[in-house]
């Protein structure tokens, strides 16, 4: 069946379908609610961060502790993206490519971190490397911070982005099938060859859309962050909790400047995602068709 | 060799053989990945609450302040996942079934919450839903409904966290649900009102359930697009996530421990009733 005849025809088949004034409705309810709920907030973000012109939106992201809390994002989502990368490679090509008791209870177990509060994802790293803990005072015997500071931002943020990659890896992985891989085990291959030359290129959009959901999570957490941070300025405060700092400092226009920064993130996200669905679309036609 | 069951004819085996290789490492690294990141730490948090005891724990549950912020939190985020429902499924229809212009940007807009910071979508929220905000101001003149700094304002932000779950669990159900069934309705006569509740919207009901679920799972934990908007006063507008992280800053563990692991038990029992909606609509209708 080619792909181009396919719309065509589901268009003459409105007969079954609502009437004009019904259809006119259901749009206009549908879009109403978007604008209100979705595209007025991603609207404020920007129209308040230049509320005051660009010589205060500039300064407030030229400002020392915007920049340090710039460096330590980044910082985080450099470690936290390649780990869970590496996790949920490793987690789709089991799942996809084996089969094994036990199956769905690991993709239960990988799906946890979802229904997790974030808040309470801080809270249990609090409670396991917190003072009262069983490791805590001997972590802080030999001198190691991880509570209010860098590695427990970059544990808290790693649990919290555990899940995406691997989520987005495993249905695809699972609809691919093995018999590519097969084959080029049969004509000689190794494993990691294999692996890398047949199973990475045939994943590469979905992979790369899981990183740019991972990273864009990564930037933004709040709750567990928050949590695990101890708000200590310049030092351990992420572009998320100087957004909260400025905010009820009554600085709206400097907190929205930041906020403005990761908004554009999150479009930046959406945009490739939207590219990369319209180009999937197009290779799993184009792999029907053969 | 032991029996998967009695009577059964074929012997346990606990994998399936496969000719790629990698099995052991890819488990191996899976699961200590997964333990050290996410078991250990919630085993952590299993073994704080019951080292607190029943009747220390029931103090603390029942504790009038942690009971009404339960309240909200569980209250607003049922509300505001009825709503999502009944939009996310109107905006999912929309978006399979009518082709307008704009139409690929409005999809893509959908999963604007996914990928905002929930600071970032707090504090646009706030500024718009205050009492003195673009809309706050309106919903308060015209209508005289106060949305910032109230519970109507946590169910507000809550609506804007749990609407994508909703539109993306519908959606590919509804793209791949066979439209001759609708012909077959209409032609046996059945008015257009009839064909959509008798005859789609049942082919829908588990990717509509499980979108409810996965939205109010969602909204019941939310911490940061609610904490701006919210008020937070006790008693009236404060979440249960605030309320842990007042108790850890009064270096009340114990409190924080207790709330967290209500919240956590009901959350899991939320994720396995998705589960289990899943694997029934999987066994009935074919699809996820």
């Amino acid at each position: 069946m080619s792909e181009a005849a396919a719309p065509r025809r589901k268009r003459r088949r409105t007969a079954v379908g609502e009437g004009p004034m019904t259809r006119a409705a259901l749009l206009t309810a549908a879009f109403v609610f978007l604008v209100l709920i979705l595209i007025a907030p991603l609207m404020v973000v920007f129209v308040e961060a230049l509320s005051r012109g660009l010589g205060v939106y500039f300064n407030a992201l030229a400002m020392p502790d915007t920049l340090s809390a710039l460096q330590l994002t980044l910082l985080v989502a450099a470690i936290a993206v390649p780990a869970n990368l590496v996790f949920g490679i490793a987690a789709s090509w089991l799942i996809a490519k084996f089969d094994f008791k036990g199956k769905a209870f690991l993709v239960t177990l990988i799906d946890l971190p979802f229904a997790v509060s974030p808040v309470v994802s801080g809270l249990i790293f609090v409670l396991l490397f917190g003072a009262n803990s069983l490791i805590g005072p001997m972590l802080s015997d030999a001198g190691i911070k991880i509570l209010f500071a860098v590695p427990g931002i970059v544990l808290a943020t790693i649990f919290i982005t555990f899940p995406f990659i691997a989520r987005e890896l495993i249905p695809l992985m699972e609809q691919q099938g093995s018999s590519e891989e097969e084959a080029a085990l049969s004509l000689g291959a190794s494993g990691w060859r294999t692996f890398f030359q047949v199973t990475l290129p045939n994943v590469k959009w979905g992979l790369l859309y899981g990183v740019l959901l991972c990273n864009a999570r990564a930037m933004g957490e709040f709750g567990a962050v928050s949590v695990v941070s101890g708000h200590i300025r310049g030092q351990t405060n992420t572009l998320p909790l100087h957004i909260e700092i400025l905010y009820n400092d009554n600085k709206a226009a400097a907190a929205f400047a930041v906020a403005s920064l990761l908004a554009a993130l999150a479009l930046v996200t959406l945009a490739v995602k939207t590219v990369l669905e319209a180009r999937f679309a197009g290779e799993l036609a184009a792999q029907r068709r053969h | 060799m032991t029996a998967a069951a009695p009577g059964a004819a074929q012997t346990f085996r606990w994998r399936r053989r496969s000719v790629l290789p990698g099995f052991g490492l890819s488990m191996g690294y899976t699961i200590a990945y997964l333990s050290l990141i996410v078991l250990i730490p919630l085993a952590g948090l299993a073994i704080s609450s019951a080292s607190l005891g029943w009747t220390e724990f029931w103090r603390i549950a029942t504790d009038q302040r942690v009971l009404k912020a339960l309240q909200l939190s569980f209250g607003a985020a049922m509300i505001a996942a009825i709503v999502n429902t009944v939009f996310g499924v109107l905006v999912a229809w929309v978006l399979v079934r009518y082709r307008f212009p704009g139409r690929r940007w409005l999809d893509a807009a959908v999963d604007l919450p996914f990928a905002l910071p929930t600071a970032v979508a707090g504090i646009a929220l706030a500024t718009l839903y205050a009492p003195n905000g673009p809309f706050g101001a309106i919903l308060d003149d015209w209508f005289n409904i106060k949305v910032g700094f109230t519970p109507t304002g946590v169910t507000m932000a809550l609506i804007f966290v749990g609407l994508p779950f909703v539109v993306r669990t519908v959606q590919p159900v509804l793209q791949e649900i066979d439209r001759e069934t609708e012909e077959v309705s209409a032609t046996l006569g059945a008015g257009r009102w009839r064909t959509v509740t008798r005859v789609i919207l049942p082919g829908l009901l588990p990717a509509i359930l499980t979108g409810f679920a996965l939205a109010f799972a969602r909204g019941v934990g939310e911490y940061g697009s609610v904490i701006f908007i919210a008020g937070n006063l006790p008693y009236q507008s404060e979440i249960a996530p605030l309320l842990i992280i007042i108790r850890l800053e009064e270096n009340n563990y114990a409190g924080a421990t207790a709330i967290a692991a209500i919240m956590l038990v009901i959350s899991f029992a939320m994720l396995l009733v998705v589960n289990l909606l899943q694997g029934w609509s999987r066994r009935y209708f074919g699809h996820v």
